[in-house]
């Protein structure tokens, strides 16, 4: 076995420096890396591209860093919940770029996947294939787009084991499972980490191959966006 | 009356078909699911992860790992199942998802829809239309007919910039359902009490009207 298992979110985000490109997991405020943001902010490192599909709301998640004007370009596809991201895109302070959120996957995976480009038919005919090659495939356009360059993954699951074999839960998966082995470094984030053996190798949905760093995360909050309930009859 | 929201909501209910995997969009789209037929099997689609998804959980039951794509607090129904963003665009763009049901600030007669971007006011982002515009065999948009100051949303030209080029069939607003065929909007049906004249006076783009035009029954 080989052990991925670090002491604590000091030594997972060890070598983030500033100017580097960075993806993050979660889908809106759902399985995102929380205690690696809180990091991040922590030891204030500046100038970062951020992969993501969301950017946070003001006061939490990808949030934070904006905050303290740590961004420099964001690659998102929906940014739709923080007032503080829209006017420093709006101002010219941070670069934005919206790509689809399947070819934000898609890049992803094609990135872990020793897939230089793919072509897809989203976007085709708008701004977003501005500028990138087209090609027809049986009578239909296409744009082609490349995997992205990450320095560090960093993802968030429910159960991890000390080789890295990840778990995911409910709607918190998202965009975490693209993102593994993507980047040079792929740090990830566990609500619970157990020993190895412990896990049904059936069960498992990212395999530790993927994985450099694993550490249980401290706490979360798992704070939800938009409460939406039914009242019992 | 033209029609409200839940109405608009509860025309477009009546395309789904039994067998359909559908996925709704933010807003109006999201509320085709409570005027669904109970005697037919449909399943939800959220983009962000989930197939089979159910109604929102009761107060106390909400689970933060457990959203749809507008981050509300949902629940899953039984037979559900979870999957990570590229196996769910691969649903989408694969075909495999039967209907979309979008809203859109702007169509154009040729089908092309706008419904990410207002240059200098409003960026949001595309999120998962411009995938599922893209792909969609079968698009219902729901909008209204016209804007807050009267101005017709179904244009010859969108002037916003575009989500998908020559991909929306049918639309349903709170006037009218139309259909697109060979670049020009067909008048199928109307909202009760409104007039036909009243329809074309709202659409600026080139209105084909046939025959009587039925009126909507609620």
């Amino acid at each position: 076995m080989i052990k991925k298992t670090v002491a604590n979110v000091r030594e997972a985000c060890e070598g983030i420096k500033d100017e580097m490109t960075f993806m993050l997991g979660g889908f809106g405020l759902c399985g995102i890396p929380e205690n690696i943001i809180g990091e991040l902010v922590r030891k204030n490192i500046q100038n970062v591209t951020c992969i993501s599909n969301n950017a946070g709301v003001d006061d939490f998640g990808l949030g934070l860093l904006l905050k303290k004007h740590q961004i420099k370009k964001m690659i998102s596809s929906y940014v739709g919940e923080n007032a503080e991201f829209e006017r420093q895109m709006l101002s010219g302070e941070m670069e934005v770029e919206l790509i689809p959120q399947g070819t934000l996957a898609q890049r992803c995976e094609a990135a872990r996947s020793g897939i230089p480009a793919f072509y897809t038919p989203a976007g085709y005919g708008t701004e977003v294939a501005e500028g990138k090659e087209t090609r027809e495939f049986h009578g239909k356009m296409y744009v082609m787009e490349k995997a992205f360059e990450a320095d560090f993954s960093f993802v968030k699951a429910w159960k991890g084991d000390e080789a890295g074999n990840l778990i995911f839960k409910g709607t918190a998966r998202n965009f975490n499972p693209a993102m593994c082995g993507a980047g040079k470094i792929t740090v990830a984030e566990v609500e619970e980490l157990v020993p190895v053996g412990e896990l049904d190798p059936n069960q498992i949905h990212i395999p530790g191959i993927f994985i450099q760093r694993i550490f249980q995360g401290e706490k979360y909050e798992k704070r939800i966006e938009q409460l939406t309930v039914r009242k019992r009859n | 009356m033209a029609l409200s929201k839940e109405q608009i909501a509860q025309r477009i209910a009546k395309e789904v078909k039994d067998g359909y995997y559908v996925n709704l969009g933010i807003g109006i789209p999201t509320l085709v699911a409570n005027f669904v037929r109970d005697d037919i099997s449909v399943e939800f689609q959220s983009e962000n992860g989930i197939l089979g998804m159910g109604p929102f959980p009761f107060e106390g039951e909400e689970d933060p790992d457990l959203i749809n794509a507008g981050k509300q607090t949902i629940t899953a129904l039984p037979g559900a199942s979870f999957f990570d963003s590229t196996m769910s665009f691969g649903m989408i763009r694969g075909q495999h998802v039967d209907l979309t049901i979008l809203g859109a600030m702007e169509v154009s007669q040729n089908g092309d829809i706008a419904n990410w971007k207002i240059p200098g006011k409003m960026v949001k982002g595309m999120g998962g239309a411009m995938d599922l515009v893209a792909s969609a065999e079968n698009i219902i948009v729901a909008m209204m007919h016209t804007n807050r100051d009267g101005e017709s949303k179904l244009l010859k030209e969108c002037s916003l910039p575009l989500t998908g080029v020559k991909c929306v069939k049918k639309i349903v607003t709170n006037l009218a359902v139309l259909e697109i065929i060979d670049g020009k909007f067909h008048l199928l049906e109307r909202a009760p009490g409104i007039s036909v004249e009243e329809i074309i006076k709202a659409t600026e783009g080139d209105l084909i009207v046939n025959g009587n035009i039925i009126e909507m029954k609620f």
